[in-house]
C-alpha cells in the first residue's frame, strides 16, 4: 500500500449514489444514441386528476354547446350561446347607461359642456355613432368630400351651434321623410338666365372671396345680375344666409368646387344635397351625442359668437 | 412479450407519506428567520399607510386594477409606464439565474412560497400531532376520538392560515381597511370572495396535502434550475468519500479494535475499522421534507433546504467527528478532496465569469430602472397629429392642423394646464372648448384634448409641406412643463 492509498479511500468501494438508485428503475426500452428513457410511474393523484377532467369534460359537453351536428351543434342544457352572452352584455351596457342617456336628452345640448362627465360621455358615444352612421358620406375623419360638407371647418350651411347641428342631424336636409327637414332650393338658372348671363355671374362669384377676376369685364357685368338674382339668398356681399342654407360665397370653402367651370355648372343646374333625417334611425340620446361630437371637432360655434 | 418476463411496472404510484422530523441548527434558524420576514412582509404590507395627499389612496402598496394605477410608497406607476414592471420581471429572471448558478436551488430551499408555507404547515402539524414518530403512529393507528380530535384541530388551524393567506392577497388590490370591513360584513365584491376562496383552497391543498408533490411534479423550476447549475455551483451534497462505507456498528468495531490492540500490546489493529464516518443513523433522511436520501447524490427532488446538514452536524458532534459530512459544496470539490488537493475557496466558486456576467446584467437593468424612475417627469404628454385629414382650410383661408394631446394629471385635484406652441413660423394655437388656452384636467386622470394650430392664409407655413413646431404643456400650479416635437402640414405636397 502506498502512502496515497492510506490517505484516500479506495474508489472501488460500493458507493450508493443516484446511479445505483436509478439502476432499479426500469426503462421504456427505447434508446436514442444511447440515451434511454426511465419508465417512472406517474403519481396516482395525477391519474385521479385526469379522471376528474374526463368527468368534467363530459359534464361540460352536456351543459354547454359542444357536439357538431348536421346543422348547428348541440345547444347544451344551460342554454348558453356566445350570441346570447353578447346580447346580455349589450343590454347590461344599455341599462348601465340609461341614466346618463336620460340626462343627455333632458339637458339642453348647449349646456352639455358645463358637465365634464356628461360632455366626455357624449363625445365618446357621439364618436361611435358618427363612425357607424355618418362616416359613409362625411368621411371617417369628418373632412367630407365634394358635395358632402367638411364638418371640421368653421363654415356651416345651416348653422354651427350645437343646437343647430342637433336639429340638422335629427331632421336632415331636403329629404322627403321628415316634414321638419331643413329645406331650401336654388333655382335652376339654366332655365332663367342666358348662358352669357350665367357666365358673367360666375365670373363675378369667382371674385367675391377676394380672388382676382379671370376676366374683369365679364365679372363687372355679372355683378349686376348677381344683385338681382342671387343676393336675395346669398346676400349682397355673398356672405350667405344660414337660415336658408345659402352658402357663403365670400369664403375659401367650396362644397362643390370653386373653379369657374364648377361655378357655371352649379349656377346652370343648381345643387340639391340631401341628408337623411337621422332622428328616425337614432335615439334622441344618440342624436344629442353625435351633435356634441361634431360640434367639438373644431368648427363648432357657441351662441355668444 | 411473454408472461414469463418480469411483470410490467406499476403505471401509477401512490404518494409516500413524509414525516419530517424536528431539527435544530444554523440552517433551520436561518429558515425560521426567512419565514418570519417573508410572511411578515406578505401579511403586513397591505396595511402600511402612505399619505399622498387628498384624492389619492393612502395605501403604501396598492395595485389599483380598476383605475389602472400601481402605488408603491412614493412611486406611482401609470399604464404608459408599464415598462417598469417589465424591467422588474427581467431583474427577477436574471436574479434567479444569478442565485441558481452561484448557490443552486437556494430559491426553492428558502424563499419559495411553496417551501415557506409548507414549512409553516409542517410546524403546525408537528405542534398538534407530535414529532415524526408520533405522526407515523397516528397515521397507522385506527380512527378514534383522539385521532379525530388531532386531525380536525390540525385541519382547522391549516384552514385558518389558508384563509389568512388568501385573504391577505386581495388587500393588495383595494384599500385594505375598507375591504376588510366589506369582507366581514358580506358587502365585498364577489370577485374578492372568489379570489379569497381560490387562494385559500390552493394554500390548504398545496401546503397541507400536496407539499413535495408540487415541487416534484407541478413546478417547472426544478428542471430549469438544474440546467442552470454547473460543477462550480454551491449546493447541498454528501461527502460519500468520507462517509462510506456507512455502518451502524462503529462502537462494536472500535471496541473490538481496542481490545485487539490491547491484546497485541501495541501491535497493528486488524479488526474491521475501515467504516466511514456515516453511521447510517438516517437523521438526514428523517428530517427531509422531500422524503429523499441526500446520500443518493444530486436529485431532482432536492430543494436544498439544508435541513439534512443541520441533522447530520448534530450527529457528528455527538459521535465526535468533524461536521460537514453533509454540507454546502461544489461538485468540483469532490475531486480535490478525494485526491487530497487543497480546497478551492468558496469565493472562487461564486465569483466566476458566469455569475459576474449575471450580476452585471442584473445591476445594469436595475440602474437603468432607477435612472428612468428618477428622471421620469411628473408631467408627461403625448402628441398625436391627426392625419385624417392632415389639414383643413377655414373660411378665411387659414390652414389648420389638429393634434390629439393626451394630458395626464397625477395630482389628487383638478388642475389647469396651459397649452402653447413655439415655432419659427407664424402659427397660433387653440384648444378645443377653451378660450384662453387653459385646459382643466380632472384629478388623477388623463384627458384627450384636441389642439388646433393655425397658419394665416398664404403664410409660409400654410404653403409649405411641413413646418416644425413644439407643443408645450405647462402645469399652471406647479410650473412644470413638458414639450413634444411635431410638425405642421401645409398645402404643398
Amino acid at each position: 500500500m502506498s502512502d496515497n492509498t492510506d490517505k484516500v479511500k479506495p474508489v472501488d468501494r460500493k458507493v450508493p449514489d443516484a446511479q445505483a438508485h436509478l439502476d432499479n428503475v426500469p426503462t421504456t426500452g427505447h434508446s436514442w444514441d444511447g440515451i434511454e428513457e426511465y419508465d417512472n410511474p406517474m403519481p396516482r393523484w395525477w391519474l385521479y386528476t385526469f379522471y376528474a377532467c374526463i368527468v368534467w369534460g363530459i359534464g361540460y359537453t352536456i351543459a354547454f354547446p359542444a357536439w357538431p351536428m348536421i346543422s348547428g351543434a348541440t345547444s347544451g342544457i344551460l342554454g348558453y350561446s356566445t350570441r346570447g352572452e353578447l346580447a346580455q352584455e349589450l343590454d347590461a351596457a344599455q341599462a348601465a347607461n340609461a341614466a346618463i342617456n336620460e340626462q343627455l336628452v333632458s339637458v339642453a345640448i348647449t349646456d352639455v359642456a358645463d358637465d365634464p362627465t356628461l360632455q366626455q360621455y357624449a363625445v365618446n358615444k357621439g364618436a361611435a355613432v358618427y363612425r357607424t352612421h355618418c362616416s359613409q358620406c362625411h368621411g371617417s375623419g369628418a373632412a367630407g368630400a365634394v358635395g358632402f360638407p367638411n364638418l371640421l371647418d368653421d363654415a356651416w350651411l345651416w348653422g354651427g351651434t350645437a343646437d343647430a347641428i342637433q336639429y340638422t342631424v335629427m331632421h336632415g336636409i331636403r329629404n322627403e321623410d321628415d316634414p321638419d327637414a331643413r329645406y331650401s332650393e336654388m333655382p335652376v338658372f339654366g332655365e332663367i338666365l342666358s348662358e352669357e348671363e350665367i357666365e358673367q355671374v360666375a365670373h363675378y362669384v369667382y371674385t367675391i372671396n377676394g380672388r382676382d377676376a379671370i376676366d374683369p369685364e365679364l365679372a363687372q357685368l355679372g355683378a349686376e345680375t348677381f344683385q338681382y338674382e342671387c343676393a336675395a339668398c346669398h346676400m349682397e356681399d355673398g356672405s350667405g344666409n344660414v337660415d336658408m342654407g345659402a352658402p357663403a360665397l365670400n369664403d375659401a370653402i367650396w362644397l362643390y368646387g370653386g373653379d369657374l367651370a364648377t361655378i357655371i355648372e352649379t349656377v346652370t343646374y343648381s345643387r340639391y344635397g340631401v341628408m337623411p333625417n337621422m332622428g328616425a334611425r337614432l335615439t334622441d340620446a344618440e342624436v344629442a351625442a353625435v351633435a356634441t361630437y361634431v360640434h367639438g371637432l373644431g368648427g363648432g360655434v357657441t351662441e355668444s359668437e | 412479450m411473454s408472461s414469463t418476463e418480469t411483470p410490467p411496472p406499476n403505471l401509477y404510484a401512490a404518494r409516500e407519506p413524509i414525516f419530517p422530523k424536528r431539527v435544530s441548527g444554523r440552517f433551520r434558524n436561518l429558515k425560521w428567520l426567512i419565514m418570519l420576514v417573508t410572511l411578515g412582509i406578505y401579511y403586513v404590507t397591505p396595511w402600511l399607510r402612505w399619505d399622498r395627499g387628498p384624492g389619492l389612496p393612502d395605501q403604501a402598496v396598492l395595485v389599483d386594477l380598476a383605475n389602472r394605477r400601481f402605488f408603491f410608497f412614493w412611486i406611482e406607476i401609470w399604464p404608459h409606464e408599464f415598462y417598469f414592471v417589465a424591467g422588474l420581471l427581467i431583474m427577477a429572471g436574471l436574479g434567479l439565474f444569478l442565485f441558481t448558478s452561484a448557490l443552486g436551488r437556494v430559491w426553492c430551499g428558502y424563499t419559495c412560497p411553496q417551501t415557506v408555507w409548507t414549512d409553516l404547515f409542517i410546524l403546525v402539524e408537528r405542534w398538534i400531532e407530535g414529532d415524526r414518530n408520533a405522526r407515523i403512529r397516528l397515521l397507522r393507528q385506527k380512527w378514534d376520538a383522539r385521532k379525530a380530535r388531532l386531525r380536525i384541530t390540525k385541519w382547522v388551524v391549516w384552514m385558518l392560515i389558508a384563509v389568512a393567506t388568501g385573504g391577505a392577497w386581495v388587500f393588495y388590490f383595494a384599500d385594505a381597511p375598507t375591504l376588510l370591513v366589506d369582507l366581514v360584513t358580506f358587502n365585498a365584491h364577489p370577485v374578492a370572495y372568489s379570489t379569497v376562496a381560490l387562494l385559500t383552497a390552493t394554500t390548504f391543498v398545496f401546503g397541507g396535502l400536496m407539499r413535495e408533490q408540487v415541487c416534484i411534479y407541478a413546478c417547472p423550476w426544478p428542471r430549469i434550475q438544474a440546467a442552470m447549475m454547473d460543477e462550480d455551483t454551491i449546493t447541498v451534497a454528501y461527502r460519500s468519500w468520507r462517509g462510506e462505507p456507512r455502518g451502524k456498528h462503529r462502537r462494536q468495531h472500535e471496541k473490538v479494535a481496542a481490545e485487539t490492540r490491547t491484546a497485541t500490546a501495541g501491535g497493528q489493529a486488524t479488526a474491521p475499522t475501515d467504516l466511514g464516518d456515516c453511521i447510517d443513523c438516517n437523521a438526514c433522511v428523517n428530517v427531509c421534507p422531500m422524503g429523499i436520501d441526500i446520500r443518493d447524490g444530486q436529485q431532482l427532488e432536492c430543494i436544498t433546504c439544508a435541513l439534512c446538514i443541520d441533522a447530520c452536524d448534530e450527529i457528528m458532534d455527538k459521535i465526535g467527528k468533524p461536521r460537514g459530512l453533509i454540507s454546502y459544496m461544489a461538485l468540483t470539490d469532490e475531486e480535490h478532496e478525494r485526491s487530497g488537493e487543497p480546497k478551492i475557496p468558496v469565493w472562487k466558486h461564486i465569483f466566476r465569469a458566469r455569475t459576474i456576467l449575471y450580476t452585471v446584467l442584473w445591476a445594469a437593468v436595475g440602474v437603468g430602472l432607477m435612472v428612468a424612475l428618477f428622471i421620469r417627469p411628473d408631467l408627461s404628454i403625448t402628441v398625436a397629429p391627426v392625419r385624417n385629414p392632415v389639414f383643413i382650410t377655414l373660411s378665411d383661408g387659414t390652414i389648420r392642423n389638429t393634434y390629439d394631446v393626451r394630458l395626464r394629471n397625477k395630482y389628487g385635484e383638478d388642475r389647469p394646464y396651459e397649452i402653447t406652441i413655439t415655432s419659427d413660423a407664424m402659427l397660433s394655437v387653440e384648444a378645443e372648448g377653451s378660450d384662453d388656452g387653459l385646459v382643466m384636467v380632472p384629478a388623477d386622470s388623463t384627458k384627450l384634448q384636441r389642439v388646433y394650430v393655425m397658419a394665416p392664409p398664404d403664410s409660409a407655413a400654410a404653403s409649405r409641406a411641413v413646418t416644425d413646431l413644439q407643443i408645450w404643456v405647462e402645469d399652471t400650479i406647479s410650473g412644470e412643463r413638458a414639450v413634444k416635437d411635431t410638425v405642421f402640414n401645409g398645402k404643398a405636397d
